[in-house]
C-alpha cells in the first residue's frame, strides 16, 4: 500500500534519557529492520520498547523533553522529518480518537498530509474497508467498543499509507473479543500491505503466528536477544515469562488453596443493577458469596458486570430487589448501601479498575493510612498495619513516592493495599489483572488465594479467564442484556 | 543530534507552541469546563449566605471560574495560554449548555482570560512565582467585575458595585491565583507534566 | 451527552454554519448590552419568540434549554430591584436594601434584557455541532487551524472524563471519606480529574502528532465549511432585530446607555 515502498529502520548507538529521569530509557542500541520484515518487540517492563517505538514515529519530543545519543534513522531520514512514512497505533483505545465522526476520523491524518480532498474520501473507504469496519462515515465514535476503536485508529494510520506501520500494545487494554478483532484485522492488513511490520506487546501467543522475527530488548540497554520467533522463543522462553511477558507454554501456575468456603457474607434477592433506576442493565440476579469463596462475575462489555460489583460493594444503589450483607453487616442494616462511607472499610472493600481513581493523598504512605485515620484508629496501630502490608506488596522503598507516579504494577498493588489495611471481610475486585504483565499477575493471584485461605470473601469481576480458572469458586456469567446464570 | 550531557536546565524561551501544549490547555478547558459544571451544582448553597450578608459578596466564590485561565498559563508557559484555555472552557461549558448560552459565555471567557494573560505579558512570560500568579487571579477577577458590571448589572448602586468588584478582585487572588499556583504545583508533583517545563523544574530527576 | 454525539435534525437551522448562528446571537447581544431599558429588551424578545419556532427546538426541549436562563432573569432582577440605583418615590429600605420606582423600572429591564440576550444565545446554540463549529472557526473565520482542531480533539475526552468523574465520586465513599467535608472533597476530586486529563491529553496529543498533526505542511480539509445566501439570511435577521430594537428604543425615549447613564 506505501507510496514509496516499505521503510528500513536503522539504529546505530542510539539512546534516550527523558528530560525528568536520571536513567536513560534506551541506551547503545544497535538495530536494522529491512524494509518490509514483520518484528515483534520483546523486553521487560521499563526496558524502553515504547520509546524506540515513538522515536521512530518522530513523537519522542524536543530537544527540552529529552536528550539522545547516536542515531536513528527510518528510510536514511530522521524520524521527524519522516512524518507520513510512519504510522503508530497507540495502546489506550480511547485517548486516540480525535474526531467525532468514524469518516472525519480516518481522514484526519490524510488531512495534515496535505491530500486533495477527493482523494482523501477514496483514501477512507479503503482504510475502513482494509480493518473491516463496515460503518456509515458519520457514524459516532463515541458509541464504538474498544476493538473498533483500535481498528478506527488503525484505518486513520493506513489511510496515511505509511511504508512503516508501529503498534504499541493496541491490544493491552482489550476485552479477549477485542484482542481476537484487532489481530484478524492486523493479519488481513498485513496480507495486502507491504509496509514494514513492528508491534510491542506483553502477550506473545497473539501475534505470533504474524511475525517472521522477534526482537527482546535488554532492561539496561541493547539487545537480549533477535531471531526467528520459534529459536527466540525456545531459548529464552523462560527467562522472558520470568520478566513479565505472556510467553506461550509457560502459563502461570496457580496456587494451592487450603481451606473450602464458610458461611454466607452477601447474597442477593431477585436484584436488578443500573447505572440509574431508569436505565437497568440486568435483572433477577440471585447469587452468593461465603468467607473464603471467590465468585467470578464474567461475560461480554456492556452486559453490566461492574455495575453489578460496584452495586454489591454498597457504592451504588440496586435499581430493584435487595442486596442482603447480613453476615458482615455486624449490627448495621443488611443493606451495603444505606451504610456510612466509613462503615464500609472494616466491611467491604472495593479495588477500582483503574487504580488511579481511587488515590486520595500525595505519598504512598499517606495513601495506606487514609482508611485507618477514618476509622480513627491510634497512630500505633496504623504503623503497625502500614509497615508490614507495604513490605509484602514490594512498595516499601516508595513509600514518600507520590502514588500517580508509580508504574502500573504499582499503582496495581497500592490500590489493593489501600483496601486491605482496614481489613475488610468481603473484596470486591473489579478487572484486578487488567493490563499487568505476568509477573505482577503471579503475585497478585498468590496473594488473593492466601486472603481467601484467611477466610475473607472476594468478588471479581474479571474478563481474564486464566485469574477465574486460578481462584474462583463459583461463576456468574452475564449475557449481555438479560439475566444472569449462574453456575 | 548527539549525545550531550549538559543536563542543566538552561532554557531559551520558546514561544511557538507545540502539539502537546495545544491539546493538553484544550483538555485543561475541557476538564476546567465540567469542574465548573459540578461547582455549578454545589455553589448555590455556599454562596446564598453570603449574597444575604453582604450583597456583592457573593462573588468571594466566583473565582472558582476563573482558575482555568491562571492554571493553563502555569502549565503551557506561553503566551495566550491563559486566553486560550480560559475560552476554551467557557465554549464547552456552553456547549454542555451553561446559562449564558454561546456567545456571552465565551465573550466572559475572553475577557477574563485577557486579565490574566495581561499580568503574564506584563513579566515577559518568564516568571511563574507565587506572586504573579496572585496577581494574574487578580487581573481575571477585576476583568470579570468590569465584564460582569457593565453587562448584567449596570443598573446597580455604587455600594453594590463596589462590593462586587472588590470581592471578585480577592476572589480571583486567592482562589484563581493561589489555588492555580498550588494545583500546578501539585500536578507536577504527579509526573504527569513530564513533558512540560513547569513540570520538570518542580521535580528532581528521578 | 449530546455533545458527543454529532447533532443533526430535519430542520433547516440543522445545516446553517455556525458561524452565522455565533454571529447572530453576537449581533443581538451587543446590540442589547449596549441600553438598559425595557422598550429595546422587548422589542427584541418579541421577534425573538416568533423565530424560535424555527429554531428546531420542541416546546418541551426549549423551556429545559433555557431554564437556566429564566432563573438568571429572575435572581438579576431581584438583585436590581434590592439595590439598583434608586430614584422617584422609596417603598422599603433595609440597610443597603433600597426598593425605588427607579429600582423597580431598572428591575424589569434587566429581567427583559437577560431573557433578550440569553434566550437566542441559548437556543441557537443547542442546534451547534462542535466538529461543524470548528470546520466554521478554522475555514470561514480562518482562526489557526492547529488551535482550532487541538480544542475540538480536546472535546472528545469530555465523555471519559464525566465517567471519571462518577467513578472518583464512588472510589471515595469507598475509602471511607465520604461522610463529611463537601467542599473539601469536590476540590480532591477536581485535583484527581485533572491529573487524568493532563495524562490522557498528553497521549491524545501524541496520537494527533503521529498523524501528521502540526506539522509545517499545509493541511486540505475533508469537508469544506460553506458560508452562502442561507448563512446571510441569519446574520441579516440578527441585524434586523438589533437594528429594529435600538431604534424604536431611541425613537420612544427610552434608551437607557449602560456607561454613564
Amino acid at each position: 500500500m506505501g507510496e514509496a515502498g516499505p521503510a528500513a529502520v536503522t539504529a546505530r548507538g542510539w539512546g534516550w534519557r527523558h528530560a525528568s529521569r536520571r536513567d536513560w530509557a534506551v541506551r547503545g542500541l544497535d538495530l536494522r529492520i529491512d524494509a518490509g520484515e514483520r518484528v515483534l518487540l520483546l523486553g521487560a517492563s521499563g526496558a524502553g520498547k515504547s520509546t524506540l517505538i515513538h522515536a521512530l514515529a518522530g513523537v519522542l519530543g524536543g530537544d527540552d523533553e529529552g536528550e539522545s545519543a547516536g542515531g536513528l534513522l527510518v528510510d536514511g531520514r530522521e524520524p521527524e522529518s519522516a512524518r507520513g512514512r510512519v504510522g503508530l497505533v497507540l495502546q489506550d483505545p480511547d485517548s486516540q480518537v480525535v474526531l467525532a465522526r468514524v469518516g472525519d476520523d480516518v481522514a484526519f491524518g490524510c488531512e495534515n498530509l496535505g491530500v486533495p480532498r477527493e482523494e482523501i474520501w477514496q483514501r477512507v473507504g479503503d482504510a475502513l474497508d482494509a480493518v473491516g469496519l463496515d460503518l456509515p462515515l458519520a457514524h459516532p465514535t463515541s458509541e464504538l467498543s474498544g476493538g473498533q476503536k483500535q481498528r478506527l485508529a488503525l484505518a486513520g494510520v493506513l489511510a496515511m499509507r505509511p511504508g512503516l506501520l508501529l503498534l504499541d500494545e493496541p491490544t493491552a487494554n482489550l476485552d479477549p473479543d477485542g484482542v481476537v478483532e484487532v489481530r484478524d484485522a492486523v493479519a488481513r492488513v498485513l496480507e495486502h500491505t507491504e509496509a514494514t511490520f513492528v508491534v510491542i506487546e506483553h502477550r506473545v501467543d497473539v501475534w505470533w503466528r504474524l511475525v517472521d522475527r522477534v526482537v527482546v530488548l535488554a532492561p539496561g540497554g541493547g539487545v537480549l536477544a533477535d531471531g526467528h520467533p520459534d529459536e527466540v522463543l525456545k531459548r529464552h522462553g523462560a527467562a522472558l515469562a520470568a520478566s513479565g511477558v505472556w510467553v506461550p507454554g509457560h502459563r502461570p501456575a496457580p496456587p494451592v488453596r487450603t481451606r473450602a468456603a464458610g458461611s454466607r457474607l452477601l447474597r442477593t434477592e431477585a436484584l436488578a443493577v443500573g447505572r440509574s433506576p431508569k436505565l437497568v442493565l440486568h435483572r433477577d440476579i440471585d447469587l452468593e458469596v461465603s468467607a473464603g469463596g471467590c465468585l467470578a462475575i464474567t461475560g461480554p462489555n456492556g452486559a453490566g458486570k461492574s455495575t453489578l460489583g460496584l452495586t454489591l460493594a454498597g457504592l451504588i444503589r440496586p435499581a430493584a430487589g435487595r442486596v442482603r450483607a447480613d453476615g458482615i453487616a455486624d449490627g448495621l442494616v443488611p443493606d451495603p448501601i444505606l451504610w456510612k462511607s466509613r462503615q464500609l472499610l472494616t466491611r467491604i472493600g472495593t479495588v477500582f479498575q483503574d487504580p488511579e481513581h481511587q488515590f486520595v493523598a500525595a505519598t504512598v504512605g499517606d495513601e495506606l493510612a487514609v482508611g485507618p485515620r477514618a476509622l480513627g484508629l491510634p497512630p500505633a496501630e496504623i504503623d503497625a498495619r502500614v509497615g508490614p502490608l507495604l513490605e509484602r506488596l514490594r512498595l516499601g522503598h516508595l513509600v514518600r513516592a507520590n502514588p500517580f507516579t508509580l508504574s502500573g504494577g504499582e499503582k496495581r498493588r497500592l490500590s489493593v493495599a489501600t483496601v486491605l489495611v482496614t481489613r475488610p471481610r468481603l473484596l470486591v475486585l473489579d478487572e484486578p489483572t487488567f493490563g499487568q504483565d505476568a509477573r505482577t499477575w503471579r503475585e497478585l493471584v498468590a496473594f488473593l488465594a492466601e486472603l481467601l485461605d484467611a477466610g475473607s470473601g472476594i468478588v471479581a469481576v474479571t474478563h481474564d479467564t486464566d485469574f477465574a480458572v486460578a481462584l474462583a469458586d463459583a461463576e456468574l456469567r452475564m449475557s449481555a442484556r438479560g439475566a444472569g446464570v449462574p453456575r | 543530534m548527539h549525545s550531550t550531557f549538559t543536563s542543566s536546565t538552561r532554557r531559551r524561551i520558546t514561544y511557538r507552541w507545540r502539539v502537546v501544549d495545544i491539546v493538553v490547555a484544550s483538555v485543561l478547558g475541557v476538564a476546567a469546563a465540567l469542574i465548573f459544571f459540578a461547582w455549578n451544582q454545589l455553589y448555590q448553597p455556599v454562596t446564598a449566605p453570603f449574597e444575604a450578608l453582604l450583597p456583592g459578596s457573593q462573588a468571594l466564590f466566583y473565582g472558582v471560574w476563573l482558575f482555568a485561565g491562571v492554571l493553563g498559563a502555569l502549565v503551557i508557559r506561553k503566551p495566550g495560554a491563559a486566553i486560550f484555555t480560559e475560552v476554551v472552557a467557557a465554549a464547552v461549558s456552553a456547549l454542555l449548555g451553561a446559562q449564558w448560552g454561546g456567545f456571552a459565555t465565551i465573550e466572559a471567557g475572553l475577557v477574563q482570560g485577557l486579565g490574566a494573560e495581561l499580568i503574564f505579558l506584563v513579566f515577559l512570560y518568564s516568571s511563574w512565582r507565587l506572586g504573579v500568579a496572585l496577581l494574574a487571579g487578580a487581573g481575571a477577577g477585576a476583568a470579570m467585575a468590569i465584564n460582569d458590571l457593565i453587562l448584567w448589572y449596570p443598573g446597580a448602586d455604587v455600594a453594590f458595585q463596589s462590593i462586587y468588584a472588590v470581592s471578585a478582585v480577592i476572589s480571583g487572588a486567592v482562589i484563581a491565583g493561589a489555588g492555580s499556583w498550588l494545583i500546578a504545583r501539585a500536578l507536577a508533583k504527579t509526573g504527569a507534566l513530564s513533558r512540560f517545563a513547569s513540570g520538570r523544574d518542580a521535580t528532581a530527576r528521578v | 451527552m449530546s455533545i458527543l454525539i454529532p447533532h443533526s435534525g430535519p430542520q433547516a437551522i440543522y445545516r446553517v454554519n455556525p458561524v452565522a448562528k455565533l454571529a447572530a446571537s453576537a449581533v443581538i447581544g451587543i446590540a442589547l448590552v449596549l441600553s438598559i431599558d425595557w422598550v429595546s429588551a422587548t422589542v427584541a424578545l418579541a421577534f425573538e419568540a416568533v423565530l424560535f419556532l424555527f429554531a428546531g427546538l420542541g416546546p418541551r426541549r426549549f423551556m429545559l434549554r433555557t431554564l437556566p436562563v429564566w432563573v438568571a432573569a429572575v435572581f438579576g432582577a431581584i438583585t436590581i430591584l434590592l439595590y439598583g440605583v434608586p430614584s422617584g418615590q422609596t417603598y422599603f429600605q433595609f440597610l443597603l436594601i433600597n426598593v425605588t420606582d427607579g429600582s423597580i423600572e431598572l428591575a424589569i429591564a434587566t429581567f427583559l434584557r437577560v431573557l433578550a440576550i440569553g434566550l437566542p444565545a441559548v437556543v441557537l446554540f443547542v442546534t451547534v455541532d462542535p466538529t461543524d463549529l470548528a470546520d466554521g472557526l478554522a475555514q470561514v473565520l480562518r482562526l489557526p487551524s492547529r488551535f482550532v482542531l487541538g480544542a475540538l480533539g480536546g472535546l472528545r475526552l469530555v465523555g471519559l472524563f464525566l465517567e471519571d468523574w462518577k467513578s472518583l465520586e464512588l472510589a471515595r465513599r469507598a475509602r471511607g471519606i465520604a461522610d463529611t467535608g463537601r467542599v473539601r472533597r469536590f476540590a480532591g476530586q477536581a485535583f484527581a480529574l485533572l491529573v487524568l486529563s493532563i495524562r490522557r491529553g498528553s497521549k491524545l496529543a501524541t496520537a494527533m502528532e503521529a498523524r501528521g498533526f502540526g506539522s509545517d505542511t499545509p493541511r486540505t480539509w475533508a469537508r469544506e465549511s460553506r458560508f452562502g445566501a442561507r448563512e446571510q439570511v441569519l446574520v441579516g435577521i440578527g441585524v434586523l432585530v438589533a437594528a429594529t430594537s435600538v431604534v424604536v428604543s431611541v425613537v420612544s425615549g427610552e434608551w437607557n446607555f449602560i456607561v454613564g447613564g
